[in-house]
């Protein structure tokens, strides 16, 4: 492979806190150098990127994908075309799919799958419990040398205190952790939209917040008298970031992440019965959407992810309760995020950091920074360039943006997975 | 042999917990004796000649409750077994019920083994004879303790100072806790290795480290002791799967291999082979010394009915 050179691009490396113009040289699809004083090696192909910002390529900790299963909705293939024009390089995958990954077999297909887009570093969960059930523990020795990263139930909440309690447990045999919906499912069952005065108005089964809450507060005691890790996933309620505040101060193995729609969106996006901000967990009130904003400030969480979730048309244009919830996010993962920079809520560097450095950090991965050594998983990002989401104009095969109609500032010029171009 | 003191001063069996290690030593060193007179194949049936063995078995078990009625015919004891289904003793009141009979036949030493954590304790307080633990629910199995401390004596020379793994299921094994309790009192160094969810809560508390991976825990252990894994831990979600438990915590070579070159295999029996141990590893004269323990277990249970017996004579 010919060697790279990005000429004259503002370098962002969140790990060590680089924020500087400068050149970054590719070899070999690594990172060979960067700096000022780098020169043009012989037939390196130049890339210029004055006045674009060059980053680590995202790291998302969170997406479903239809396949196997549900490949009406969303390919790996597919899903890869989406990522790569959202500048994300690695992606987590949720095994939640038909069948679960549950077996190993299971996840060497995903595995060689994710491999055979050559745009993507495909890293698939392994099942928390069979079939994702919640009730027995799946194999997780087995899982992991398959390749599983991490264990999760996906969608489906752990609600069994004993399953989630050994499965805690049984994770720390293995260096891994297990990530939780966190939503006590006994409350959410046919809820369509955060209980409160606007599911009252529209006349909509409500989800109390406490859902969250109750979850979480349940998870970390067992984090506490496990010792084991609980990571949980798009954390949405005040209350909930409240605990996990406490848990991380008294120095439990707990972590979080969030999604764009918590902190970009409040419940007013549901108005008009939009099926399309249909989300699970429900999209909250504006109360929720600050304190997420500010436990992102704050450390408390850890990672934004996509939580894309494939629907097709059929799946979102029915009455609000029946449809089904979920919002695709791959592409829109770096815009919105940014638009909390542009908002003054976050620096570039702090937002980029829970993009990439930090969830590889929580994955144990060695990549999303500019670091010489590492591959070179690169977005080119335009900061200042506007877009509109549309409807059937998104990258890939899911539509279901709860962004529909937002106009963002902040694009991908150009996506690089191990040093060649896959996007732009 | 005789001792100038009690060597069990409570007059019963009941715990490995709370022994001191005089006492420990003197009866394997009584045990020891025993097991050569087994091999010289002569008996001694004039120690216990008119004394009363009743085997009260709660619970299933082939070995120890033959392994008891051999050692009492050989110190010429009257021996009966009782097997008493647990379907129809499962309360409290029953347990006592049972006592007052006992104590109507003159029973003078009681061998019991019962699920319930505590029902030979509870026994021992309401019977006149002298009552032996024979495994009671996930507390104390003291006579496996004492004969898995004799093989080990035997094969290493001593007991202190010497690197045990004990691996599988802790959170359920009785034979885990009696021997944590004994070879910790001779100053061996203990480790437990299993996954968390087998591994009893404050467990560093009994005095052990903690492992969950094989091969660090077995890596220089002189000693490997491998515990039954119930089949009912898989239906109860405890272990996913009899492939992986095998995978990441059975024994084999390749396992075997980190613990020291003349470490040698235990396990309490019955096995489950393919599970918890490698057949190859189980039926391996070089490492595994399963049939030397059962040949002690007679001996060691010789010796507590022995030092038992010799408080009833006192006492008469």
């Amino acid at each position: 492979m010919t060697d790279t050179l990005f000429v004259g691009a503002r370098l962002l490396d969140p790990a060590s806190g680089l924020d500087a113009v400068g050149d970054l040289l590719v070899r070999d699809g690594l990172i060979l150098d960067h700096g000022n004083t780098l020169g043009r090696p012989d037939g390196a192909e130049a890339v210029d990127a004055a006045g674009l910002c060059l980053a680590p390529g995202l790291v998302d900790l969170r997406a479903a994908i239809g396949e196997p299963g549900a490949e009406h909705r969303e390919t790996i293939a597919s899903a890869a075309q989406a990522a790569a024009a959202g500048g994300i390089t690695t992606l987590c995958v949720l095994p939640d799919t038909d069948p679960a990954l549950d077996d190993p077999a299971l996840v060497q297909f995903a595995l060689r799958r994710g491999e055979a887009t050559g745009s993507l570093t495909l890293l698939p969960y392994g099942a928390a419990t069979k079939r994702c059930e919640g009730r027995e523990l799946a194999e997780y020795g087995l899982l992991k040398e398959a390749g599983a990263i991490a264990f999760t139930d996906g969608r489906r909440a752990i609600g069994n205190a004993r399953t989630m309690r050994l499965a805690l447990s049984y994770a720390r045999a293995f260096g891994s952790f297990i990530i939780q919906h966190p939503e006590e499912p006994s409350l959410a069952a046919g809820g369509a939209a955060t209980e409160g005065e606007l599911a009252t108005r529209l006349g909509l089964p409500g989800i109390p917040p406490a859902a969250e809450a109750i979850m979480v507060a349940r998870d970390i005691a067992l984090a506490r008298i496990t010792r084991g890790h609980v990571h949980f996933a798009h954390v949405s309620t005040a209350a909930a970031l409240d605990l996990i505040r406490a848990a991380k101060a008294e120095g439990l193995s707990v972590t979080c992440d969030t999604a764009p729609p918590y902190f970009d969106l409040n419940e007013t996006a549901i108005g008009d019965w939009r099926t399309y901000a249909k989300l699970s967990p429900p999209l909250r009130p504006e109360a929720d959407r600050l304190a997420v904003v500010a436990a992102l400030k704050d450390g408390t969480i850890d990672a934004i992810a996509s939580d894309h979730q494939p629907r097709d048309a059929d799946d979102k244009r029915l009455p609000f309760a029946q449809a089904e919830a979920g919002g695709a996010g791959l592409a829109t993962l770096l815009g919105v995020t940014l638009a909390r920079v542009h908002g003054g809520d976050l620096g570039l560097l702090a937002a980029l950091d829970l993009l990439t450095a930090k969830p590889a950090t929580l994955l144990g991965l060695p990549v999303g920074r500019l670091a010489k050594g590492a591959p070179a998983d690169l977005v080119l990002i335009d900061l200042e360039r506007g877009w509109q989401v549309k409807d059937g104009q998104l990258p890939g095969k899911a539509q279901n943006s709860p962004f529909d109609g937002r106009a963002l500032e902040g694009r991908v010029a150009g996506t690089w997975k191990a040093g060649r171009r896959v996007f732009g | 042999m005789s001792f100038s003191y009690r060597i069990l001063p409570a007059g019963h069996l009941l715990a490995i917990e709370g022994l001191e290690p005089p006492h420990i030593g003197a009866l394997l060193d009584l045990a020891e004796s025993y097991a050569l007179l087994n091999r010289s194949g002569k008996t001694q049936r004039d120690l216990l000649r008119g004394r009363t063995l009743i085997n009260l078995f709660f619970e299933d078990s082939t070995r120890t409750r033959t392994s008891f009625e051999l050692a009492g015919k050989r110190l010429g004891a009257d021996v009966i077994n009782m097997s008493v289904s647990t379907s129809s003793v499962n309360k409290g009141e029953t347990l006592i019920d049972t006592a007052t009979t006992l104590n109507a036949m003159h029973c003078d030493l009681l061998v019991v083994r019962h699920a319930q954590s505590g029902a030979p304790a509870l026994l021992s307080q309401k019977v006149s004879a002298s009552v032996i633990n024979a495994g009671d629910g996930t507390h104390e199995h003291p006579t496996q303790a004492l004969l898995d401390a004799l093989t080990i004596r035997r094969r290493k020379g001593r007991l202190e100072g010497l690197t045990v793994a004990i691996c599988g299921d802790v959170l359920h094994s009785r034979v885990a806790r009696s021997n944590i309790h004994l070879l910790t009192a001779m100053n061996a160094r203990v480790r437990v290795v299993g996954p968390p969810t087998l591994i009893p809560a404050e467990a560093t508390r009994l005095g052990v480290e903690v492992f969950h991976d094989m091969k660090a825990g077995l890596a220089g252990a002189d000693v490997v002791m491998m515990l039954r894994l119930q089949k009912e831990r898989m239906t109860g979600g405890l272990v996913p799967s009899s492939r992986e438990f095998f995978r990441f915590f059975g024994l084999d070579r390749e396992k075997l291999g980190v613990a020291k070159p003349d470490a040698i295999v235990m396990h309490p029996g019955p096995m489950n082979r393919g599970i918890e141990i490698d057949s190859a590893i189980a039926d391996d004269p070089e490492r595994s010394v399963i049939g030397e323990q059962v040949e002690m277990g007679v001996a060691c249970r010789m010796a507590v009915l022995d030092v038992l017996a010799r408080d009833l004579r006192r006492n008469a």
